[in-house]
């Protein structure tokens, strides 16, 4: 039983779905009911015509623990597609946050200096509090959050990974 | 367009009736009172008044494991729902196709706590394969045709459909099935035809193989079973079966090794733990049948065929898993086995029969006779030595001992002709489930081989029996306890019966007769046979009360959690006396 022990693998994957009602509980009713990870889940309508959503996961465990969540997700009948992105090749994974700091004097002046490295916008500003807008890979914006944490942090909103795989080839 | 508009309770009978259904087991109430008026104006559907919703659902159950059909319920809105649950996590563990039909508040209501609403597609997400809330009357037969073809399609299942009160007397269009197609779900039936050769190639170069095959081959259809036959035979490999799969090859051929796992034979797990080539068809690696996972047949290479992808590496990684409807795929590994002319290591394949011999001749299921008590091990084997040569005989069984001996001296040769609770291990499941086979095959025999306390859990159907004048016939292996937890107790919790024994049990005779039944009664072993005689010959339903050994055990038996050699053959053999020597050499 060697794929038992394996160790765990993050992995990103993309879903296809009909938008139609209870399809979001479907999914993450999987996930709970047979105990997988969430890391990070996005959810939103992708092609009104055909009324269709694209759910990005970001998900770990074992190779064969990952197998089973793509079969699984397969299995479910609002289901189009299953892609693992991870797998799949080069992929492009981004995410935006919204930061809110409050700090005075030099803490307030060393934020933006930050945030200028970072290339973070500032989306809403008062005498003492700033809201930096950031988008990058998770990696980016935890290492922001945790440079704002000693400034100031006092609020974070997160939509998680949006991913799409490099190149022309559509899902 | 408005001319041939229909209310949506006709809508909903219309598409009944263009998916062929002829049977409704049901119970009504404020909710799908349209529904239920409808029904009432026509005569193409016949409606089953049962006694609890939960008895609706074994009932369809048994009705579709019996005919390959889809089995139909039909309950009101909020506990009529919920009576149901039950019974739809069972069709949805052993894969049995049900489309549950319920009632729900207006639409303007959802939401509201109204009275007797209960957020069903919710409830029951997790333990269907699919359901639907119908909005839009427009909707109504497009969703109720896509509910029968998920049902039945690929790896079967039960589906809700909920259907607003509103929603039933709105008018709308109907749309045929033949002007719906689904949009996503589509199994795969083909199995990929360069991994069956290389599953043929690796079946080819076996010295010790075994066919482990299970209910998907029931799932398929009687031609998958006959196209496993034909495999079996051709390849000369031995087969075991599943629970679940019992029917899907002859009992009575010499190359079935009889039912594996837990309760399983001696031969069937020895093979299984010693093989070094494993053909998994239609059967899902269940704990019952793995036993310890590390320990799980070490050394073979394992294929398998499945129309799940999900089943396929979910317990036990496999060297080839194909993915493909069983009937499909046999039909190609036997095309592919023709045409390689491929053939075994007779040498080897002839030590490999000699080993099974050798363990068969352990006679696993042999018990203490006596002619005192009635062992129920006897009373099974006389029921099938006097029904086994009747036309049609169905067996259904409640969950305990007596569910696993009649699995093991109850000998089926035919598909479809056996219906359990396997995966749920549901109580109560087989008198309401013998009720539908019944109303599926009027003439048949339908015998529910039951445990006292199974049985009551849904006794109340004898009530919707008497009704139809179904000759349903129950036979109560009656120990008097909840043998199965009992024997737990016994073997590893130190003989201490924690409440397990059935106090206050009712005079099943009287209680046949309250019920318009026959109440039969056996105490002693000579009476056995004449009670199974007049309960056959009996046009009506039977109640036949078999008093047995209280604390006889069921054996062989492998303890949760423990490897397939390390089987306990019989009273005495404790968790420590391995039956092993025999099968470690194979290790
Ligand atoms: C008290 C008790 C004791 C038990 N002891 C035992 C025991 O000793 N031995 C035992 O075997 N069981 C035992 N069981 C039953 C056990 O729990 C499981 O229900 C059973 O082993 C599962 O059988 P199966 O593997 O055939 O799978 P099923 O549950 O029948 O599943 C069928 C499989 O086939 C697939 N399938 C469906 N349709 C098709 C198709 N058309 N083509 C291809 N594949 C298809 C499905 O995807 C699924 O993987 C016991 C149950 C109880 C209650
Ligand atoms: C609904 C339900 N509750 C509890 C159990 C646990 N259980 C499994 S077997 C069993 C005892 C069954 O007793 P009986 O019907 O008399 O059968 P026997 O084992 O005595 O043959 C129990 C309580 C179950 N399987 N189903
Ligand atoms: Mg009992």
């Amino acid at each position: 039983m060697t794929t038992q022990t394996e160790t765990e693998i993050q992995t990103t994957i993309a879903v296809l779905v009909d938008n139609e009602p209870g399809v979001l509980a479907r999914v993450i009713g999987l996930f709970s009911g047979r105990g997988y990870n969430i890391e990070s889940l996005t959810v939103a309508e992708v092609n009104t015509q055909e009324g269709l959503s694209r759910i990005t996961i970001v998900t770990s465990g074992t190779p064969m623990v990952i197998e089973q969540i793509k079969a699984q997700l397969e299995r479910l009948v609002p289901v189009h597609k299953v892609c693992d992105l991870t797998m799949d090749g080069a992929y492009v994974d981004r995410e935006l946050a919204l930061v809110k700091v409050k700090s005075t004097g030099e803490a307030r002046v060393e934020s933006l200096r930050v945030a200028e490295i970072f290339r973070a916008r500032v989306v809403d500003s008062t005498s003492e509090s700033f809201v930096f807008e950031i988008v990058g890979d998770t990696g980016k914006l935890n290492a922001f959050i945790n440079l704002m944490e000693p400034l100031g942090l006092v609020d974070v909103s997160r939509t998680g990974v949006a991913a799409i795989a490099r190149g022309s080839r559509p899902l | 367009m408005a001319d041939d508009q229909m209310n949506g309770s006709q809508i909903l009978l219309k598409a009944l009736e263009e998916q062929g259904v002829d049977v409704i087991f049901g119970y009504p109430g404020g909710a799908v009172l349209p529904i239920y008026d409808e029904i009432f104006k026509q005569d193409a559907i016949r409606h089953i008044l049962v006694r609890h919703e939960q008895g609706a659902m074994h009932a369809a159950e048994g009705y579709a494991r019996s005919t390959g059909k889809v089995g139909v319920v039909l309950v009101t809105s909020g506990p009529g729902a919920t009576n149901t649950v039950t019974g739809l996590t069972d069709a949805l563990m052993d894969s049995i196709p049900v489309v549950c039909l319920t009632g729900q508040v207006p639409t303007h209501l959802i939401g509201n706590d109204a009275f007797q609403e209960a957020d069903i597609t919710g409830i029951t997400r997790p333990c269907t394969k699919h359901n639907y809330l119908v909005k839009d009357v427009n909707a109504l037969a497009r969703m109720v045709h896509e509910a029968f073809y998920v049902a039945r399609s690929g790896r079967p299942g039960p589906v809700v459909v909920d259907l607003p009160k509103d929603v039933m007397t709105a008018m709308g269009d109907y749309t045929p099935v033949s002007r719906v197609t689904h949009r996503t779900y589509k199994p795969r039936m083909k199995g990929d035809i360069n991994l069956i050769r290389r599953a043929v190639d690796i079946m080819a170069a076996a010295k010790r193989p075994i066919l482990y095959c299970g209910g998907g081959i029931i799932n398929s259809g009687p031609a998958a079973s006959q196209l496993l036959t034909e495999f079996v035979r051709l390849t000369g490999f031995p087969c075991t079966l599943t629970v679940m799969g019992l029917g899907a090859f002859p009992a009575s051929d010499p190359l079935y090794l009889g039912m594996l796992g837990m309760h399983g034979t001696y031969e069937a797990n020895l093979a299984m733990h010693g093989c070094d080539v494993m053909v998994a068809i239609g059967a899902r690696f269940d704990d019952r049948i793995t036993g310890r996972l590390a320990d799980f047949s070490p050394n073979s290479r394992k294929i398998h065929i499945d129309i799940d992808p999900s089943s396929i590496n979910k317990n036990v990684p496999v060297e080839v898993g194909i993915v493909g409807d069983v009937g499909h795929v046999l039909e190609d590994m036997i095309k592919v086995w023709k045409a390689e002319q491929a053939s075994p290591d007779q040498k080897a394949l002839a030590e490999w029969w000699k080993s099974i011999d050798q363990w068969r001749a352990r006679d696993c299921l042999r018990y203490e006779k006596s002619t005192k008590v009635i062992k129920p091990q006897y009373a099974l084997q006389r029921l099938y030595e006097l029904t086994k040569d009747l036309d049609d005989v169905y067996i259904t069984t409640e969950v305990g001992q007596h569910q696993m001996w009649a699995a093991q001296h109850y000998r089926f040769d035919k598909p479809n002709h056996w219906m359990t609770s396997g995966g749920l291990g549901t109580m109560g499941y087989g008198l309401p489930a013998a009720m539908g086979v019944q109303v599926a095959h009027p003439k048949a025999l339908v015998i529910d081989i039951a445990g006292e306390a199974s049985v009551i859990m849904n006794i109340q159907e004898m009530s919707t029996i008497a009704q139809y004048r179904l000759p349903v016939k129950v036979f109560i292996l009656n120990n008097e306890y909840m043998g199965m937890v009992r024997q737990w107790q016994e073997l590893l919790y130190g003989g201490r019966y924690a409440e397990t024994y059935m106090h206050c049990l009712p005079d099943f005779v009287k209680l046949a007769e309250a019920f318009q039944a026959v109440g039969l009664r056996a105490t002693k072993p000579g009476e056995v046979d004449d009670v199974i005689r007049e309960m056959i010959e009996t046009d009506r339903a039977v109640i036949a009360d078999i008093r047995v050994d209280q604390m006889e055990n069921c054996f062989p038996m492998i303890p949760s959690g423990a490897a397939h050699n390390e089987m306990l053959l019989g009273p005495g053999d404790e968790a420590e006396t391995p039956v092993a020597e025999e099968g470690m050499v194979l290790v």
